[in-house]
């Protein structure tokens, strides 16, 4: 049993630099940016950051590769007929889940 | 739009992130009961930090009782992609944002959330940022208890369907703006090599998540921004984001 004291202690630092680190640009950088590079760099990153958190991360977020691979697919496909997110979260979770129990049948 | 009907706007954008959130965080409850700390830190922890990979990280070093100055860098590094995030994010906060309100927008910046926020076609208000972080928040505090409380609270099979959700996300988020515009797409293609290789080439999967997002990122963005500027007017630039 870890000290309430040494916890709460550790909990105030772990907080307080995730904190800081979402704080401190966003109170800061309260004008529009005026470099056209940075602007570009701003505009790219934020679809680099989900791409790279994705792939190769996807593949290993389910019980087996497969259900990964065929639900990454049921949600590019939804994706590329630009349905909602929910609808593309949702019917992504349904096919894991569908090709997950075919797969214990088996 | 009205406060009222931007906050009920949010918060609809917010259910998916919610649902997501729900198992994620159910496995960091389990983890963290089983790691040793009691249901109700488990509970402060997600409460206060709202950020997968930096809790996980930090359990083990609360535990182990290392030294603060270790849980300081590591949640720095894990967690540095959220300054990123809120630079883009402050470029899209309307005017009316007010400062005090900026502080409170912040605590909620997660991948999830900052992903939703981009991609709105308008800029960013109070109410609707309020709004969109209320659920995700009360689902990861939510699913942190669940899974803290009865690990076997939901069949395995549905923790497993679920945990795909939050990655079926982002996918919807960066394929729309791909097909409109193949910059992104170049981009996107680019980060996830790099991603790939940070995963499965020896010498680099040493390297910590976090650091290996922001260098996919950087690098990506770097290039993109090089090669393929956004307009330099007002106008067209409006045009990109909406693109």
């Amino acid at each position: 049993m870890i000290d309430t004291g040494i916890f709460f202690l550790y909990l105030a630092v772990m907080a307080g630099v995730t904190y800081l680190i979402r704080m401190i640009p966003l109170v800061l950088c309260r004008e529009k940016i005026k470099s056209r590079f940075i602007r570009s760099f701003l505009y790219y990153v934020p679809y680099a950051v989900l791409s790279a958190m994705t792939i190769p991360a996807i593949f290993y977020s389910t019980a087996g590769l497969l259900s990964a691979v065929l639900g990454l697919t049921a949600a590019v496909i939804l994706s590329l007929f630009e349905k909602k997110l929910l609808t593309v979260a949702i019917g992504a979770c349904c096919t894991v889940f569908v090709v997950e129990c075919i797969q214990k049948l088996f | 739009m009205d406060k009222k009907s931007l906050f009920v706007r949010g918060l609809r954008d917010g259910i998916p992130i919610c649902l997501g959130y729900l198992s994620v965080s159910f496995a960091f409850g389990i983890f963290t009961v089983g790691q040793g700390l009691t249901i109700w830190q488990a509970i402060l922890i997600s409460m206060t930090n709202v950020t997968s990979a930096g809790q996980l990280a930090g359990v083990p070093i609360i535990v182990g009782g290392l030294p603060l100055v270790e849980m300081v860098l590591t949640q720095f590094v894990i967690n540095l992609r959220y300054s990123l995030m809120s630079v883009s994010l402050s470029q899209k906060m309307s005017k009316r944002v007010k400062l005090l309100q900026r502080f409170v927008i912040a605590f909620g910046v997660t991948d999830e959330i900052f992903a939703v926020s981009i991609s709105q076609k308008e800029d960013l208000e109070t109410p609707y940022m309020y709004g969109l972080i209320t659920a995700p928040i009360a689902g990861w505090t939510l699913g942190t208890a669940l899974g803290a409380i009865a690990g076997d609270i939901l069949p395995t099979a549905v923790v497993s369907a679920l945990g795909i959700a939050l990655y079926a996300m982002f996918v919807a988020i960066v394929i729309p703006p791909s097909k409109k515009d193949k910059a992104v797409a170049g981009c996107c293609l680019v980060a996830m090599v790099l991603s790939a290789l940070f995963y499965y080439v020896p010498v680099l999967s040493q390297v910590s998540k976090g650091i290996a997002i922001i260098v996919c990122a950087l690098v990506s963005g770097v290039i993109f921004a090089v090669l393929c500027p956004v307009p330099d007017k007002e106008e067209n630039e409006k045009k990109e984001v909406q693109a």
